[in-house]
């Protein structure tokens, strides 16, 4: 390399290092994960017992206030999860450490703009957080029309400037992930070692790859969409609003159009992390290495074509709505394959049951049960009396909370000791993974039953007949806070300790290229490019 | 097999377990949830019946698949692991069970889609109704029109909790909700009671034209197997009847602000007579429109 190591704080700030970058997208995915994690928390309290006390009490407002921060917090919630924490932990985060290490590449294609990518987050957080303080709903702060942002409740609905600070906020934060996607893109496509053919890259170097072509051909159209939802609030375009020809549900077409392709993009790179943690705990190559890969091409692809079974009721004709339902449902078939896949790798094989092993088989589990809802609530018949009731809450928090939050719990133990050089504390990783499990569990299975029973989302109260298993549900949320308490603990332990880990830790099975660096890696590595047979 | 009859026997369980209140009320069917409820709410009508027999379908399928890669799981976890096989197999392709776990799904899907279609399409294909009522969501309350009874409008707004809380606020309002019917009425949950009902006849099949006055909302009967959107400068149509008498409740179901939680939706099914003579008393009451109209 030309140049020397920068080091204090100019070696972060302006960082061109794929490493340091990626380090730095784990250490922001956390910090907005505990806020978002922490709006949850101020929910599920406010949810324990039928009534609006919680809030009032905690935050010293009143209630028709709480009521209004409900949404607001409902809001921010998703938003955070989403855009500031998922996104940045499995794309921004492993995906910039762990791509080039994988296909043999010193760096990014584009390191300078890799560095925006990152440095773009920051502000994009920072108008988020603002948005929640200045004034939204007339006379009350904050964005409370939830992640989804429907017309007009997000133009007329709340008139103050915080939805303004919200778009801007997605704006900046999407500027970041497209210019993160094509970065992916190009390094993949150009940069991968001698020898090493698309056949041949790792499941999560693909995973990456995919979700980066969703990234380019999806976020343009939210990035569309919110524009025209700016110039619908400001500057007197009707997009949205039927009283200058527009049309409400125009916005829910092109949210969704994003929004279904996203719910992918949060997933695929866990799908990717997990196969490899499978393989190497099973000491077995994967099973189906193609199958698995063009899988998750194929729900990439399908992802695009489903995207209006989130508005089976907005009144759409029944025809649009049967082809929607058979698109869905046949997403199915490659997310199968994925998961008999994972057991097929496993059948054979020679087990172990480390820390991300556990995490890894939870996933398959837990996502197992999050997709079988998805098949009900794909069929628009069903999903008359489910759809915006609790039973989608579980489901979607079981693939997501349950499915690429644990992804990104799998990954952080499975590459900490290569990240970090330091090993994590076993008997306290292991604690900590029952805990979280017990935990998150508690809080969504009940929600199907509330679910099924009638109890619509996005509520601040709710008939008492629903009580008993919200109560439930917030248990769960407490346990689960002390097994995020834990999380702490055992990273913090980790990263101060003395005991260091070999370069391949996990030994026979971990046969990626990232296993024949040193732990932590060299700050350049292959600068000789390694050749793959 | 074992498995499926150990997931026939545990949603029959469930089944029992949420079923155990069915209707048996002195005044008529309550459509609400229960204390606990673990299931759908009962069905009142033919619509629900079927959204919860296909539903019922579903759970059989999804059961089975879920415990099936269940045990698989714990059967390798427990078969393969690493104590009891040092040696791992290098076993990482076979196409004849990649081919079976491609087929085996696509075929329980179209099973699964020859239930599916034909019940959205008899869900969604309005048939020959009797009468229309216009519904119309509001923040946050829903206003009602009869037009095909002489214009009988009004608006529904939740009880509040203050209301509920005080025994001589709700003897109050209930005597209130019974001069509006005219016949004596209860209220029954808080958050889903209102202060007037939607009236409607039994056995009899009726057309809902829902839109909104400001930002969307959806009017949902769980119940009744009815839930659509209410969208500003569009009119979307639905159906529904209703077999027995009885109060049915539902809420609104798309965030529409603040007041989301609190307006929720109750239907009044009575016999066609008492149908009959409150469309006569809610004529002199109601029909003139200009102190009821849309909003606020």
């Amino acid at each position: 390399m030309a140049h020397a190591d920068p080091t204090g704080w100019k070696r972060w700030v302006l960082s061109t290092n794929h490493k340091d970058i990626g380090v730095m997208y784990i250490w922001f995915a956390f910090f907005a994960g505990m806020i978002g994690f922490g709006m949850s928390g101020l929910m599920r309290m406010e949810l324990a017992e039928p009534g609006v006390q919680f809030l009032p009490e905690f935050l010293g407002i009143t209630e028709q206030q709480a009521r209004h921060m409900f949404n607001v917090l409902t809001t921010g919630h998703g938003l955070i999860m989403v855009f500031f924490m998922v996104m940045p932990a499995l794309i921004g985060g492993f995906g910039n450490y762990f791509v080039p290490l994988m296909i043999g590449a010193p760096d990014m294609a584009f390191p300078r703009m890799n560095n925006i990518s990152f440095w773009l987050m920051p502000p994009a957080f920072i108008l988020l957080l603002l948005s929640t303080v200045v004034e939204g709903a007339p006379g009350a702060a904050g964005f409370g029309g939830g992640w989804t942002a429907y017309a007009p409740l997000s133009t007329s609905g709340h008139p103050g400037p915080s939805m303004d600070l919200a778009i801007f906020s997605l704006h900046v934060a999407g500027a970041s992930s497209i210019m993160g996607a094509i970065n992916y893109i190009t390094t993949i496509f150009n940069m991968r070692a001698p020898g090493m053919t698309i056949h041949k890259m790792p499941l999560f170097a693909w995973s990456i790859l995919i979700t980066a072509f969703l990234l380019v051909l999806s976020l343009p159209v939210l990035a569309g969409a919110i524009t025209m939802l700016l110039t619908d609030r400001n500057f007197g375009t009707t997009f949205f609003d039927p009283a200058g020809g527009g049309d409400p549900i125009l916005f829910q077409h092109l949210f969704w159009f994003f929004g279904h392709p996203e719910v992918y993009i949060m997933i695929l790179p866990a799908f990717g992390i997990i196969s490899h943690i499978v393989s190497t705990f099973s000491r077995k190559p994967i099973f189906g290495y193609l199958g698995m890969a063009y899988a998750m091409a194929a729900i990439g692809f399908i992802g695009f074509v489903v995207w209006a079974h989130h508005m089976y009721t907005v009144g759409l004709d029944v025809d649009t709505k049967a082809y929607f339902v058979a698109a869905t449902m046949v997403i199915a078939v490659p997310t199968g394959v994925k998961i008999f896949s994972w057991i097929a790798t496993m059948w054979g094989g020679s087990i172990r049951f480390t820390v991300p092993m556990l995490y890894a088989i939870a996933f398959i589990l837990l996502f197992t049960v999050g997709g079988v809802t998805g098949v009900v609530l794909s069929n628009a018949g069903a999903d008359i009396v489910l759809h915006d009731t609790y039973y989608v809450v579980a489901h979607f928090h079981y693939v997501l909370s349950l499915g690429a939050v644990f992804g990104i719990f799998a990954g952080l133990y499975y590459w900490i000791g290569k990240m970090s050089g330091k090993e994590y504390p076993n008997v306290l990783a292991n604690i900590q993974f029952w805990v979280t499990f017990v935990g998150v569990n508690l809080i969504f299975f009940p929600q199907h039953f509330l679910g099924l029973q009638g109890m619509p989302r996005r509520y601040v109260d709710y008939p008492d007949q629903f009580a008993y298993w919200n109560k439930v549900s917030t248990w769960g949320y407490q346990i689960t806070a002390v097994g995020v308490l834990l999380f702490i603990i055992v990273m913090g332990i980790t990263l101060t300790r003395k005991k260091t880990v070999a370069d391949n830790q996990w030994g026979e099975g971990a046969n990626t290229l990232e296993w024949t660096l040193s732990s932590p890696p060299p700050f350049h590595q292959f600068n000789e490019l390694p050749k793959i047979k | 097999m074992n498995v499926k009859r150990l997931t026939a026997g545990l949603a029959a369980a469930m089944m029992a377990i949420s079923g155990f209140a069915f209707g048996a009320m002195a005044e008529g069917r309550i459509g609400a949830p229960k204390d606990k409820g673990l299931w759908l709410q009962d069905a009142a009508n033919e619509q629900a019946r079927r959204v919860a027999d296909f539903n019922m379908e579903l759970m059989y399928i999804i059961t089975v698949i879920t415990v099936l890669v269940f045990v698989l799981m714990f059967y390798v976890m427990w078969r393969f692991r690493a104590k009891k096989n040092p040696v791992p197999s290098k076993v990482s392709h076979n196409t004849l069970i990649e081919i079976i776990w491609t087929g085996v799904p696509i075929i329980i899907l179209a099973v699964i889609g020859a239930t599916s279609l034909p019940l959205l399409y008899y869900q969604d294909t309005v048939p020959e109704t009797e009468f229309a009522i216009n519904v119309t969501g509001n923040q946050w309350n829903w206003t009602y029109a009869y037009p095909d009874h002489g214009g009988i409008e009004f608006t529904s707004s939740v009880v509040d909790d203050a209301t509920f809380a005080d025994p001589a606020k709700k003897a109050a309002a209930e005597a209130e909700l019974s001069n509006f019917l005219g016949w004596p009425a209860k209220m029954n949950a808080r958050l889903l009671d209102t202060d007037n009902r939607v009236v409607v006849p039994v056995g009899t099949k009726i057309k809902v034209h829902l839109t909104a006055s400001d930002v969307i909302h959806a009017w949902a009967l769980p119940s009744l197997g009815v839930k659509l959107d209410a969208v500003p400068g569009r009119l979307n149509e639905t159906w529904f009847e209703v077999d027995a008498v009885g109060t049915y409740y539902g809420q609104c179901s798309e965030l529409c602000g603040k007041d989301h939680a609190y307006m929720p939706i109750a239907v009044e099914a009575v016999s066609k007579e008492d149908f009959a003579k409150w469309v006569e008393r809610a004529k002199a009451d109601y029909a003139d429109a200009s102190t009821t109209a849309l909003g606020r």
